[in-house]
């Protein structure tokens, strides 16, 4: 018995990201007296692989070809249900991103598990398998039994905690059987926004709505973003005008994010823009309208105009950053 | 080629969640039901494709898992254009007993769209099931699908990017805003022609549930908000640094 | 009785709501505030389907019941009232009109360009000196032979501009009163038509209103509709159908003022409590929604019974006048909850109170009605 989670890697690093998925695979192996098991595919060093052994994982099945350098999810999932079968795992850990989404579904067919996906806790209980999810874009929760004898979990990002544990981790090259006749999918061109923190890894999220007047008008906003090292964000009506690219806006139909610290600038908070936001740690609020719904969601708030808060805003954190 | 989008019946996003019998069972009084707006941006773009096809793209078909009263939402897809449609009659249990049934139905079409996640009871597992029952390729994430002869281009976003990805046929897509603009208005012309076109209704298949809904709960409330003058920025600044240990 | 919606009339309702929730509202306030003509959005109804919708599909219509269209002005008319009288003028009057009393060549040649939505219509009734006086036209058609010859004005007239296919109501036996009135359809491009400024409204401001003149204009004689003499018992049939649709578009004024009030009430505070929390404002909410729902029975039995084909003049003219005034009623109390912001035109809600005053007023003015009901109440 173990249990196995899949630990994917951004040009051969990992993220908080993986730690937290191995950090939650570590305490469910110590519920089911068990130990924790990663399977990491395409080309990562050994040093970068050995970190998730302070995570908690044990071993680390390392999977390189040349073949696997992209995404495709019918060889990925194949692979990761070889190495489950192999070490007998009956609980399986992805995260609840573009990958774990992609991935994580076909595992669960080959293995037929049950799977619940978007969890943000630890098992209630192992025996039913309870375990509580996120339900309704963000609205509600479930708490959902898995009745099949394997698990398929994928975790909504930042919902555990990482911990660091005194272990070290055996890494094992693992030759999966594949043939030619899994890869129908090909990766002809690949695009990544280089130098910018992504919204969905931002632990700092700064966000603008109609309140900030014009497209010309987001210079301040960037500046905060990056004095705060955070990414830039925007709500739907905003993104709907060609004001900001569809890529920034968050909200029920956009990204769904969960950073520590979520800023929104001039946002009413329509129930649609909290669906995408309400599981952010901390939310401030700057608006003109006291009785703004996004006032009814955020932990701190200024009522006032965005254009005349954000230079004192930038300067005070810069202040604050200086005195340490 | 013929395609297939697999479409869900949901709440209206702007439905306020709520729950009955003890937070067991999802509350539908005075719940509009809408197709599932990624569902619905899935079969804009096939209807876009098969229109710019020069009749290559024949069909274009929707399926969905759920009683009788989801047919309302299945008659809009046939008014936006959809040319026929298949109901599996039962409830929709869960994903895994969803794309069993889908899985029938899908085996005959060349393109499977779905959704990447329905609003919800938000899984985002059907099709990734559907595309291994099947055995399939499937890709996640589509934000752009064309066809050019047989060869199928697709933009799949990632962490941070995108990829351009091709893929054999038959293939299952997952897709996600972006796909197709908005999602259409039915014209009565349509709402007219809907009248006519085939809804099938099937009998479900055998098939196991490996999930189950104990119950639900709501988010618990939030403390009130904290208010910091529009002239002391520097406050909330602090707050956010010692109390709220943010920055 | 059943009081459902069939799934069909619900889904038009659903289409006209999402056209006007996601389209009309863009630059409403803009295009009403410099009688902008709504182009794109007429575009929009063509595509939709809306203009033309309840023609037999055998000339290309939607081939829809009263109560869809109802319900799809009702939607529309929430949002913007300027483009909703462009769709009612063309569905209620003019189509209808040419559908229902028109010659078989008639239709061909006319209705189903307009079936389509390709051409819009207008309907020129009013004068200068006869507005809810409509048995007194001036405007004459004189029995030339092999066509009719007519000049005169014609007054308030929507469409004017936008609309290629007129039906004009003029003159021809004046001896003979209003027996001698006839109905023409007219091609704008006629020589000898002229249009007058527009005309600067208080609201509804974007559709087009003109007068329109016609000097020594001539028509062929096979366009006249129905028997010599015919056009005053058209233009008031026409009307009376034409009531159902504009007591839908005072409805759904009403519906968009309370749709905005209560989500205005339920984000508003004052005194340290939603204002909808408030039992001054939560009362009147309670009070329109009750007028609301009244005006929708008036209505919508109106267009049943239309639809049924029965008897509906009476109830037309009760729903015409009931929802107009209450309309006004609505949007001035939703004006009231909205306080100083109510005032100001980024609310919408002093628009739709502009907007619900024409309803009292055109298609037969809410004094027009009490002598159509009170008539019918005293006929021996």
């Amino acid at each position: 018995m173990s249990v196995l989670v899949y630990t994917e890697n951004w040009d051969g690093k990992f993220k908080k990201l993986s730690f937290e998925l191995v950090s939650y695979a570590k305490a469910i192996a110590d519920q089911l007296n068990t130990e924790a098991v990663a399977v990491s595919i395409g080309n990562v060093e050994e040093d970068e692989l050995k970190k998730l052994g302070n995570y908690g994982a044990k071993k680390i099945f390392n999977v390189q070809d040349e073949k696997l350098k992209n995404l495709a999810n019918q060889p990925y999932a194949k692979i990761i249900a070889q190495v489950a079968e192999k070490e007998d795992a009956n609980v399986l850990v992805f995260a609840n991103n573009f990958t774990g989404k992609a991935v994580a579904p076909r595992v669960s067919v080959k293995l037929k598990a049950g799977l619940a996906g978007g969890v943000i806790e630890l098992p209630s209980s192992l025996d039913p398998f309870m375990v509580k999810r996120k339900v309704f874009t963000n609205k509600a929760f479930a708490n959902i039994k898995i009745k099949s004898e394997k698990k398929v979990l994928t975790l909504f990002q930042n919902s555990f905690e990482i911990k660091e544990t005194e272990n070290a981790a055996s890494i094992e090259n693992f030759t999966p059987e594949f043939s030619d006749a899994d890869f129908r999918t090909e990766v002809k061109e690949v695009n990544k926004v280089t130098g910018k923190i992504l919204l969905t890894d931002a632990e700092i999220v700064v966000s603008g709505g109609r309140g900030m007047k014009s497209p010309e008008k987001w210079e301040p906003l960037e500046e905060l973003a990056e004095v705060l090292g955070g990414a830039t964000a925007c709500s739907r009506p905003v993104s709907d005008e060609g004001w900001r690219p569809h890529e920034e806006h968050v909200g029920q139909t956009g990204k769904i994010i969960a950073p520590n610290l979520y800023i929104a600038l001039g946002i009413s908070g329509a129930i649609q823009h909290l669906g995408g936001v309400s599981s952010s740690k901390i939310i401030v609020a700057v608006n003109t309208d006291k009785d703004a719904p996004i006032f009814e969601a955020a932990d701190y708030g200024i009522v006032g105009d965005v254009h005349k808060i954000l230079p004192q805003f930038i300067e005070a954190v810069k202040e604050v950053k200086a005195e340490g | 080629m013929k395609i297939l989008v697999c479409i869900s019946n949901v709440p209206d996003t702007t439905t306020k969640i709520k729950f009955k019998e003890d937070n067991k069972v999802f509350d539908t009084t005075g719940v509009q039901w809408i197709i599932n707006p990624w569902d619905e941006l899935a079969l804009t773009r096939a209807l876009e494709l098969k229109e710019g096809s020069g009749g290559k793209i024949e069909k274009v078909s929707v399926a969905l898992v759920g009683d009788k009263s989801s047919e309302p939402t299945i008659r809009k897809a046939l008014a936006i254009g959809a040319d026929d449609a298949f109901r599996v009659d039962t409830d929709p249990g869960d994903s895994f007993y969803v794309a069993t049934q889908l899985k029938e139905i899908a085996k005959d079409y060349d393109i499977v769209l779905c959704g990447i996640e329905s609003s919800d009871y938000t899984s985002s597992a059907v099709g990734g099931m559907l595309s291994e029952m099947l055995e399939w390729p499937s890709v996640s994430s589509v934000s752009r699908l064309n066809i050019e002869g047989d060869d199928v281009s697709i933009r799949r976003e990632i962490d941070g990017g995108q990829e351009i990805v091709s893929s054999q046929m038959p293939f299952v897509g997952i897709v996600q805003k972006g796909i197709a603009l908005e999602p259409r208005i039915p014209a009565m012309r349509g709402i007219m022609m809907a009248r006519k076109k085939p809804l099938n209704v099937l009998e479900p298949i055998e098939a196991e549930t490996l999930t189950e809904y104990e119950n639900f709960e709501m988010p618990p409330p939030k403390a009130a908000v904290k208010l910091v003058d529009e002239e002391n920025v520097k406050e909330l600044v602090e707050l956010l640094k010692n109390e709220a240990k943010a920055i | 009785m059943n009081f459902n919606f069939t799934e069909e009339q619900e889904m038009i309702r659903q289409a006209a709501r999402d056209f006007a929730q996601r389209e009309l509202i863009k630059d409403v306030i803009e295009r009403d505030e410099k009688a902008i003509f709504p182009t794109q959005h007429v575009k929009m109804l063509k595509e939709l389907g809306f203009l033309g919708m309840m023609v037999d599909p055998a000339y290309g219509g939607g081939g829809m019941d009263t109560l869809s269209y109802v319900l799809a002005m009702e939607e529309i008319s929430k949002v913007d009232s300027s483009v909703a009288v462009i769709m009612s003028v063309h569905n209620s009057l003019v189509c209808y009109g040419i559908e229902k009393w028109g010659t078989e060549e008639q239709k061909e040649k006319y209705l189903k360009i307009m079936a389509s939505g390709e051409k819009i219509g207008a309907f020129l009734l009013s004068e200068p000196e006869a507005g809810s006086d409509a048995t007194s036209q001036r405007t004459m058609a004189e029995d030339k032979g092999d066509h009719y010859l007519v000049n005169g004005t014609k007054n308030w007239i929507t469409n004017a501009n936008c609309g290629e296919i007129y039906i004009l109501i003029a003159q021809t036996h004046p001896e003979k009163k209003h027996h001698g009135i006839n109905a023409f359809i007219v091609d704008k491009e006629t020589t000898g038509i002229s249009l007058a400024p527009h005309e600067d409204k208080m609201g509804m401001r974007s559709s087009d209103t003109h007068s329109v003149m016609f000097s020594d204009v001539k028509i062929p004689k096979e366009n006249r509709i129905g028997e010599d003499g015919f056009g005053f018992k058209f233009a008031m049939k026409i009307l009376e159908g034409g009531r159902i649709g504009i007591a839908a578009q005072a409805l759904g004024i009403a519906g968009g003022a309370l749709e905005r009030s209560i989500q205005y009430s339920k984000e508003r505070k004052a005194f340290g409590k939603l204002i909808s929390q408030h039992q001054a404002i939560a009362f009147k909410l309670s009070d329109m929604a009750v007028k609301i729902e009244a005006g929708k029975n008036f209505t919508y039995k109106a267009a049943w019974l239309k639809d049924e084909g029965q008897q509906y003049g009476v109830a037309g003219a009760m729903a015409k006048q009931y929802c107009a005034d209450m309309a006004m009623e609505v949007t001035t109390d939703a004006v009231q909850i909205h306080g100083g912001y109510g005032y100001v035109k980024e609310y919408h809600v002093e628009r739709l109170m502009r907007e619900a005053k024409l309803t009292q007023i055109y298609e037969g003015t809410s004094e027009i009605q009490k002598i159509v009901i009170s008539r019918a109440l005293l006929k021996d």
